[in-house]
């Protein structure tokens, strides 16, 4: 069972959440210059990875907010939780090390 | 069949003069050799049944299926077994089908007893909309040929005197649909006899020989990279269930699947009170008893991507509140095991078996929920498919192209709970 730290109501059981599927799949700016194959790839084609992955979760039982989660698919270790159009955990580290 | 000792009641008697110490072993454990004419990625019943057809259909048999694990170690020997056709639309009907057929001449056929009991399977309704949907599904499958009819709620409290058909139930029970030529088979047999059949025609079976890279040459598939060497071939299949997407993306290819667990349990065991399957598509469970006795439940997937094959808690609470109102005679059993498996799901819930777009390799997976069923009749179009380089009519329609050309074949209502 996973225990999901909502930012905004805090850690609470699995069963409050629901899982929208892989994180930063951008909406095609221009959906009708895309070709048939580009808008499978937008609509249905998905990394799927075994390991670290970034998903959408929504807060369905709380108070109904989106936001990011990094997870590992193998061992279900969540290790981040981010908010809607902030950069992935690995960017965002890699951002900060710059600055220094 | 060199050397393969022919089971019968003979050979068993034979055999019980020598105390059952003399059986041989069922199938070689051979070295990997450098090169093959086909390699089948993934030792379940679908990666095994496609190696028996290249052999027995097509005389392809300098094949090599590798196995990362133990024969029928994946899903195949973690399924409920429920085998039926029953499906709504053509493309589906005609693929499952072929393979309740395949079932049915397989003990036979392999020479190893499957264990396919015929005992029917029931889809419950609970509410209007549920019959009517379920009537008008029945009508299409007979349509197609498939034998399927309706029963009302005395039909059904006849066949399985433990249901709670009360019209004060939580979910009473207004009708169902039944095929009787649905039931279960022995997983294990499955994979073990097609295993011992694909050996005997000369299959290489390389067991603990996981695949962990796809050698191309330009666009065309060379052979596999494993943890036992390079194998080199110039036709590779892909056939590993939970770890589709896995084994597409190491050549480069993007898959419309999503992995995730599913979960089913089994309780202690006692004396026969159900002789048929029963399974609820609303409230999400499904009920057969083993041989041994054992009540044998499956529950619904986790909502999110996982390679755990545990699955949550939450989700076996929930099946289990479901069945418990549906069967007020279990509350007192103990639930004995539980377990999950990796399934790939398709966004139409329809498997993709077919050609990539790399020379040489294809694809057989997202059978998602329900696959099992499905495991001659999908090794024997992938055997044609592989073979001839084309897809069989069979399985023309399920080819990775739908999700671009937007044919899809949308089997989320047919695959009534998890399969
Ligand atoms: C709990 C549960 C209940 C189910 N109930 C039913 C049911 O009642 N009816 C039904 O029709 N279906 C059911 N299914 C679905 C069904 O089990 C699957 O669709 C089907 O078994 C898939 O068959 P397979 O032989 O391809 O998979 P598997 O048996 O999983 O075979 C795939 C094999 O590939 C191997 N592999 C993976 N990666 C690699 C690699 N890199 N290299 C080499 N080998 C690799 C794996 O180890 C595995 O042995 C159920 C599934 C589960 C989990
Ligand atoms: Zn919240």
């Amino acid at each position: 069972m996973l225990l999901i730290s909502c930012p905004w109501c805090g850690a609470r059981d699995e069963t409050e959440f629901s899982c929208g599927g892989e994180a930063h799949i951008a909406r095609p700016a221009d959906p009708n210059a895309l070709s048939d194959a580009e808008w499978a790839d937008y609509l249905f084609m998905r990394k799927n990875t075994r390991g670290p992955y970034l998903e959408r979760w929504v807060h369905t039982a709380g108070c109904r907010r989106w936001f990011n989660v990094a997870r590992d698919t193998v061992t279900n270790e969540i290790t981040a939780v981010y908010k809607m159009g902030a950069k992935p955990p690995r960017a965002r580290a890699k951002a900060s090390r710059r600055k220094r | 069949m060199k050397g393969m000792t022919r089971y019968s009641i003979f050979s068993l008697v034979r055999n019980a003069i020598g105390y059952h110490e003399g059986w041989p072993r069922a199938w070689r454990s051979p070295e990997p050799r450098e090169t093959y004419d086909v390699i089948v990625i993934g030792g379940g019943g679908h990666g095994l049944a496609t190696a028996y057809y290249l052999a027995k259909e097509h005389g392809i048999t300098n094949v090599a299926v590798l196995e990362k694990s133990w024969l029928g170690g994946g899903n195949t020997g973690r399924n409920t077994t429920i085998v039926r056709s029953n499906y709504l639309w053509d493309e589906s009907a005609a693929l499952y089908e072929k393979s309740l057929q395949l079932f049915e001449g397989m003990t036979p056929d392999i020479n190893f007893n499957i264990m396919l009991s015929q005992r029917g399977v029931i889809n419950l309704a609970h509410n209007l909309h549920d019959l009517r949907e379920l009537t008008r599904r029945v009508g299409a499958i007979r349509l197609n040929g498939i034998d399927s009819e309706v029963l009302n709620t005395q039909q059904v409290k006849a066949m399985v005197p433990i249901l709670n058909c009360q019209p004060d139930a939580r979910y009473p029970v207004l009708g169902a649909s039944l095929q009787r030529r649905a039931g279960v088979a022995r997983h294990d047999a499955i994979a073990w006899g097609l295993a011992r059949a694909a050996d005997a025609r000369g299959v290489d079976i390389i067991q603990n020989c996981e695949v962990t890279g796809i050698l191309r040459d330009g666009g065309r598939v060379t052979g596999v990279e494993t943890t036992r060497g390079t194998i080199r071939a110039p036709k590779v299949g892909i056939v590993v269930a939970g770890h589709t997407s896995v084994l597409a993306a190491m050549a480069g290819i993007r898959l419309p699947i999503q992995s995730h667990p599913l979960q089913a349990m089994v309780s202690e065991p006692v004396k026969p009170v159900i002789d048929t399957v029963v399974m609820s598509g609303a409230v999400h469970v499904y009920v057969s008893q083993s041989d041994r006795g054992e009540l044998l439940l499956g529950a619904g997937i986790d909502g999110f991507n996982s390679y755990a094959p545990r699955g949550s808690l939450p989700v076996i609470e929930q099946q289990m509140a479901a069945c418990l109102e549906l069967f007020p005679i279990f509350s007192r059993l103990r639930v004995m095991r539980t377990w999950g498996g990796i399934v790939d799901v398709c966004p139409d819930a329809s498997p993709i078996i077919g050609k990539t777009p790399v020379e040489g390799l294809y694809i057989n997976g997202g059978w998602g929920t329900g696959g099992f069923k499905a495991t001659p009749g999908s090794g024997w179009v992938f055997a044609h498919t592989m073979a001839q380089d084309r897809p069989h009519p069979l399985n023309e329609p399920f080819a990775l192209e739908r999700f671009t050309t937007g044919a899809l074949i949308d089997e989320h209502g047919a695959a009534a709970v998890a399969h």
